[in-house]
């Protein structure tokens, strides 16, 4: 049987490594996306097998970093957990609560702007951010 | 839910992050058990038993119980 010290080495390395892994996917995805959104315009002139190739990789990319995540919590502790969670169920709820109210505004012509769905992105990021910090505060 | 957690440590004059080490979760989550701000699953509370070598009910006091 390992020892404790052994135990919350292992512990402390998953959780690093399962980080440094996210790490890795969140930036394979993120190059793949601009891949995907600039390629077609700057490198290939819009020839479609490249562009749906882009798109192609930026989806495994994109699952790829789902798994990550997905292993990333799982290797955190209950009180970690929680924290994530409670910071996901809000940018959960702000995301189809905001978006819907967004969309509304772009429907009705409220807005002369089109509701792009980036603009959501960032505001669920900002949400989840702030959740997991107002988490990591409330349980100090 | 409240605890002797900090008791039981200082006794042993262990760390948060020893007694974290020994439970195998996080520092801060220790801290937060010890100021009744988190109450650990059934899991952890068994482990945290096992490692003081004592009963649940020695380490943990149901609020409720106490009023009554």
């Amino acid at each position: 049987m390992p020892s404790a010290e052994a135990n919350h080495t292992t512990r402390a390395a998953l959780t690093r490594r399962n980080t440094v892994t996210l790490a890795k996917w969140t930036a394979a995805w993120l190059v793949t996306m601009a891949l995907a959104v600039f390629g077609p315009r700057f490198i290939w002139d819009y020839a479609m097998v490249g562009t749906l190739s882009a798109i192609a990789l930026n989806l495994v990319a994109g699952f790829g970093m789902i798994v990550a995540n997905i292993r990333h919590l799982k290797g955190l502790d209950e009180l970690q957990q929680k924290i994530q969670l409670e910071a996901m169920g809000l940018a959960l709820g702000v995301a189809v609560v905001v978006g819907l109210a967004y969309s509304s505004l772009d429907i009705t012509n409220v807005i002369s702007f089109d509701a792009e769905i980036s603009h959501l992105v960032v505001i669920v990021a900002l949400t989840y951010l702030a959740g997991v910090l107002v988490g990591q505060r409330r349980y100090a | 839910m409240k605890n002797r957690l900090k008791v039981l440590r200082a006794e042993r004059d262990w760390t948060q992050a020893r007694l974290a080490e020994e439970l195998d979760v996080s520092r801060q989550t220790v801290n937060a058990i010890e100021k009744g701000k988190f109450d650990p699953s059934l899991t952890l509370a068994f482990k945290i038993s096992r490692v003081f070598a004592l009963r649940i009910e020695e380490i943990f006091e149901d609020e409720g119980d106490s009023a009554a």
